[in-house]
């Protein structure tokens, strides 16, 4: 008998259908994949089975018995437990803390720490219940969502996308954790768009498109050229690769020795980074979420500036201390990695939007007013260029879909003809046509004498797009080296900590994988 | 010296008694700048009910009931239909100052017996201790005890925990299925029913009388104390007790027949304010901190 | 629960404007109830209230000089809250634009010159942007709340005000009042048309909304504080100086604040009073939401708050009612508002099964 068992969910949101009669059954030990593309209805669909959100049809089955979860904490009493994407952890509390937070039965949070400390021994996940959540690591957060769950014996647990934020090595270690749950009876539900690791771990795969379950299949007979395919629906022509060698080509950015305290509250310090990138070329910034990434791209764009004018040089000035308004006129462009609020103003217009970070390139303004015909006619070109799906330019920006909203903001960057392009998590979030599409806009870019800078979580966009990569790890940056000649293995020690100089003699070693993102 | 003392203490109390309810709204991260127009409402309410019932208790009762009563208004429009917290509050205040006018008109120039002190047979006849300590009204007492029960609630009970994770991140809190509106319209009624108790103290016992805007900026105040302790209940009792002092100053140097002019030592605990805002503030890491890191913000429960 | 929100996406343009003409129906409404309460005929009461103000002679100039003093405040205001900057103060740069100004007036004394008035105007723009230089170089400098710190300061101006009057300012002929001596003809605000009250002030605050709307809306620095109070990141993205923008948001309203001081004390009043304004700061700050934080709106708003204070003067003195009444009408009338304000961005369902089940975005899922 299934211990999960959905017949005909349905939920519908305004202006989308988010699950259009979704079955599913899990048996007691298996681990299940749930595989979609961004926007599938993945996650709506795990909401409902953890009682976060209340199916408008159809049927839940626990154990042969038809339930209704109506809240989280009932879905938790069934056995029911849940490790969210983006943490559900409480930073100014401490690992007891948010532990005890997510136990609803009083009766168990007596005696808590040892068994804190007994769980996170018996699973390998070692954590100190006493340390504040903000001065944990992304991986220590896991390990506090993970042993949350433990705690209540699960007979059913919920992983929503839980390695974009792990190193390679990491990955290897949670799926030791997940391995050793399943065998010991608990059902696992896998969410991801990674098709790799569904096939390295899963026993079954239900695979959404657009609100459907599409198939169901063992995920180890399939390739994963056919799970992208089921995915994603049709082919996605990877994008031309650019050519490697720019030696000769002028240095558009030099970053030489840039040191930056953080003044965030629980920042981290950017310490002696250094690297250049010539016309033409794509640098790739790799590197698990939380590494400095946010600041490094904030010193690049001048939001934060630096003492040292000399160790930011855009073109031939020392550029250190400029405003983002001044290393704009140099000819640098940006996209930070959040759309709303940073990279565009959510109620504004897309006209207002265009006008935000272009007007000084595109001349925009006259006496101090805005030109408004002008700016309209630029934010149209933007839409038609970047084939951007709204209602136009006077849509709200919020309003459109995370991959139209952020064509739009990389097309507006590329229409100001940039010497220097900083991206931050360019595909973040962003459904495979849109990626793709950006893809292949910086790599035209590039290919026009563009230097380009990519920071990105995602090491197959990295691999799939740059000549050379670097890893950003606790504030350091390794130094780039050609995408040909490291493994992703090398690259993960990296993304752990581990630096020295990397070993050349494992060179011809697997070439890395280029699944779909 | 006592009496000075003991003028301090009754200066102090209507801050303690507000700014304690408005560190529970913002625990849970409701900023609710109605304090001022909640304890008018509250001093009027609980001087027109101790004057018609003839009983102080009664008074008190009614004028936390008042305070609650309003805190439910800004919840409602803040909390459920998610208006801007800031705006919400200016309207709750500028309500509150018209409301207590046009209830207190018939009740200017009449006069109320204080609360009876509590004595203590024994303790309360100690030397210096005794009075200061042990023969108090009640409300006095009440604002430590209530002070203590917070700090206990916030930092050892279950509830607080929960209450202090809301203000910490609103969507964790949902995620994994606390009600997060439900446990700040709790928050912000306790916060309005100490607003309303502050100002029953004011009318019942400082005065004790009733008159127009008779609180004098005390709600603002107390705002400005609970950043002034950076969110911590012990730091609140200080900072209480600092500000009661100056109050009492600007009082007592003015008594003296000091040569300055009385506006200027009327302003001093306005100034003082500032002043310790702009001390504690300045220390950015430290507001960040402590700060609950979601307040005022709104919340809608996205699923 | 009975009441559940869904959003619509996108701002609702009906409901932008929609929201006010509601939000004042219901507060008249109300005061129909609250009249009731009180033992008057609602019908009359209303009446009394809203109609007959203006139908006397004087009706509508007095309506225009009553408005002045909030229009220019609220074209300050909104400026400010649309970057976010939270000036609560006004009444206090009020005060101190009184102060300033009414300093040139009692030194020029009966004396003449065209330049009498001018030095006034632009000593009252200064008093009122010293006064709110003092929070701007707080929040700037020192990360001090601007809110807390611009009110503290009000109470301060107060009693600044108060000791000038009653002390080194006070009119020595004044039978002990305490007042200043009222202000000579060449320190009294023009007067527009003959027979009334109808000063010069009234046609500087609606060349101060035109131009409050034409930078809000058409420049770059409009554009620029309208991104400082929407998206603090974009606007460091942009570019955009956000210190810089502080200052001059809460210098404009200060300075704005304090030309409407002046010209109440050298209009209506002449002479400096402790009493010199029945709350026009704070009621601006209504005047402000009302106008939907827009200049012209601003406009519209100055006007329906000023028929308010001669609604609420003129039922104390045929109703006998206490002019609070005034002040708890403005207070439920932000209420209504801000609750209508919901209808922007969301739609109501009554009776939905629980409220908060929906999704945000419909795209999040």
């Amino acid at each position: 008998m299934p211990l999960l068992q959905l017949e005909g969910i349905v939920k519908q949101f305004p202006g989308c259908l988010a699950n259009d009669q979704v079955d599913l059954a899990l048996m007691p030990g298996e681990i299940h994949a749930l595989l979609g593309e961004n926007g599938a209805g993945k996650s709506t669909l795990v909401k409902i089975i953890y009682g976060v959100q209340q199916p408008d049809a159809g049927q839940i089955r626990w154990q042969g018995e038809a339930v209704e979860i109506a809240n989280p904490a009932q879905a938790r009493r069934l056995g029911i437990g849940m490790v969210f994407q983006h943490f559900s952890l409480f930073e100014s509390l401490t690992v007891a803390e948010n532990i005890a937070l997510g136990i609803s039965d009083a009766r168990q949070r007596k005696g808590l720490r040892s068994r804190i400390s007994d769980i996170s021994r018996s699973y390998g996940l070692l954590l100190d219940p006493d340390r504040a959540v903000h001065d944990l690591s992304v991986g220590e957060r896991q390990r506090v969502e993970i042993v949350r769950c433990l705690l209540q014996e699960p007979r059913l647990l919920i992983m929503d996308e839980p390695t974009s934020v792990l190193t390679p090595q990491e990955v290897e270690k949670l799926f030791a954790t997940l391995r050793r749950l399943a065998a010991e009876g608990c059902a696992i539900l896998y969410i991801s768009h990674k098709l790799e690791e569904i096939r390295a771990l899963c026993h079954e795969a239900t695979i959404m498109r657009q609100g459907k379950v599409v198939a169901t299949c063992d995920p180890r007979q399939e390739t994963a050229e056919r799970l992208a395919e089921l995915m994603i629906g049709s082919r996605v022509s990877a994008p031309d690769r650019p050519a490697s060698s720019q030696a000769d080509k002028p240095v558009k950015l030099a970053v030489s020795h840039l040191s930056l305290k953080s003044d965030q509250q629980f920042g981290i310090d950017l310490k002696d980074i250094s690297f250049g990138v010539r016309g033409g070329e794509i640098l790739g910034i790799g590197g698990v979420a939380g590494n400095g990434q946010s600041e490094l791209m904030a010193a690049l764009s001048g939001e934060t500036p630096v003492a040292a004018a000399e160790s930011i040089r855009i073109g031939d000035v020392a550029a250190g201390r400029l405003g983002p308004a001044q290393r704009r006129l140099l000819g640098a462009c940006f996209v930070p990695e959040e759309r709303n609020g940073h990279g565009a103003v959510s109620a504004f217009s897309l006209t207002d939007n265009a006008f935000l970070s272009a007007f000084r390139r595109r001349s925009l303004t006259r006496h101090g007013l805005i030109e408004g015909e002008k700016t309209r006619r630029f934010a149209d070109d933007i839409i038609r260029l970047f084939d951007v799906r709204g209602r136009g330019v006077r849509a709200e920006a919020r309003s459109l879909s995370g991959g139209n909203l952020q064509k739009f903001i990389v097309g507006r960057e590329i229409l100001q003809r940039p010497d220097l392009l900083v991206v931050a998590q360019p595909t973040w979030g962003v459904d495979a046509g849109a990626a793709a599409a950006i893809h292949q806009a910086l790599i035209d870019l590039a290919a026009q004498g563009a230097a380009i800078v990519i920071i990105s979580q995602d090491l197959d966009e990295i691999l799939l797009l740059c000549q050379r990569i670097a890893v950003i790890n606790l504030g350091r940056l390794s130094a780039p080296r050609p995408v040909g000649e490291v493994t992703v293995e090398q690259i993960g020690l990296l993304m752990g900590g581990v630096h020295g100089t990397a070993p050349d003699e494992q060179l011809e070693g697997e070439q890395p994988r280029v699944a779909r993102t | 010296m006592i009496n000075i003392l003991l003028s301090i203490m009754t200066a102090s109390t209507p801050l303690l008694l507000a700014a304690t309810g408005e560190l529970v709204a913002e625990k849970s991260g409701v900023l609710n700048l109605g304090l001022e127009g909640m304890m008018l409402v509250g001093a009027v309410i609980g001087f027109a009910a101790t004057v018609h019932t003839g009983s102080a208790s009664l008074g008190v009762l009614a004028a936390v009931l008042a305070g609650i009563a309003m805190s439910l208004v800004f919840a409602f429009l803040s909390l459920t239909l998610m208006a801007n917290q800031v705006a919400t509050g200016l309207a709750l205040t500028i309500f509150g100052t018209g409301l207590s006018a046009l209830m207190g008109a018939g009740y200017v120039g009449t006069a109320l017996q204080p609360l009876p002190k509590l004595t203590l047979p024994g303790l309360s006849d100690l030397p210096v201790l005794g009075p200061l300590l042990f023969h108090q009204d009640a409300l006095i007492y009440g604002s430590f005890i209530l002070l203590i029960a917070v700090a206990w609630f916030l930092y050892r009970s279950h509830a607080g925990l929960v209450l202090r994770a809301i203000g910490d991140s609103h969507d964790a809190a949902h995620a994994i299925g606390y009600p997060v509106i439900a446990i700040r319209y709790a928050a912000t009624a306790f916060g309005g029913g100490m607003a309303g108790l502050a100002g029953a103290y004011m009318s019942l016992v400082y005065s004790p009388s009733w008159s127009e805007n008779m609180t004098a900026g005390r709600g603002w105040i107390a705002l400005a104390l609970v950043v002034f302790a950076t969110w911590r209940p012990g730091w609140l009792l200080l900072g209480a007790y600092l500000f009661g002092g100056i109050m009492y100053m600007s009082l007592y140097i003015q008594g003296l027949g000091v040569n300055l002019p009385s506006q200027f030592i009327s302003s001093l605990p306005y100034l003082a304010t500032i002043v310790v805002l702009v001390m504690i503030s300045r220390d950015r890491l430290r507001i960040r901190l402590n700060a609950p890191a979601c307040l005022g913000r709104p919340f809608f429960a996205a699923g | 629960m009975w009441l559940a929100l869904e959003p619509r996406g996108q701002r609702s343009a009906f409901w932008t404007y929609g929201s006010p003409v509601l939000a004042l129906l219901l507060t008249v409404v109300t005061a129909a109830i609250i009249f009731a309460a009180l033992g008057q005929d609602p019908a009359k009461a209303l009446w009394t209230f809203l109609v007959e103000p203006l139908t006397s002679a004087s009706g509508l100039p007095e309506l225009f000089v009553k408005a002045a003093p909030l229009i220019l405040i609220g074209v300050g205001l909104s400026i400010g809250f649309r970057a976010n900057v939270w000036n609560i103060g006004a009444e206090g740069q009020f005060t101190l634009g009184a102060i300033f100004g009414g300093w040139v007036a009692l030194r020029v004394g009966e004396g003449s010159g065209w330049w009498v008035f001018p030095a006034m105007l632009l000593a009252s723009i200064l008093g009122g942007m010293i006064w709110a230089a003092i929070p701007a170089l707080l929040k700037t400098r020192f990360n001090a709340n601007e809110i807390l710190t611009s009110l503290m300061l009000t109470y301060v101006a107060q009693l600044l005000l108060l000791y000038l009057v009653t002390g080194p300012w006070k009119d020595p002929e004044g039978y002990g009042f305490p007042q200043t001596a009222m202000f000579g003809d060449a320190a009294t605000a023009p007067i527009l048309i003959a027979e009334t009250r109808l000063h010069l002030g009234v046609f500087v605050a609606f060349v101060a909304a035109l131009l409050g709307w034409l930078i809000l809306s058409k420049s770059l620095l409009g554009f620029q504080l309208r991104v400082l109070g929407s998206a603090p990141r974009a606007a460091r993205f942009a570019g955009f100086s956000e210190s810089g923008l502080i200052w001059l948001s809460l210098l404009l309203g200060g300075g704005l604040a304090g030309l409407a001081g002046l010209f109440e004390v050298a209009g209506p009043i002449g002479q400096l009073t402790p009493s010199i304004s029945p709350g026009y700061g704070f009621t601006a700050i209504i005047v402000a939401f009302l106008g939907r934080l827009h200049p012209l709106g601003v406009v519209l708003a100055g006007l329906v708050l000023a028929l308010s204070y001669l609604g609420g003067e003129a039922a104390q003195i045929d109703l006998g009612l206490p002019n609070a009444v005034t002040g708890i009408f403005q207070g439920i009338l932000l209420f209504y508002l801000l609750g209508c304000d919901v209808l922007i961005l969301y739609r109501l369902r009554f009776g939905g099964k629980q409220l908060g089940g929906k999704s945000l975005r419909g795209a999040s899922r």
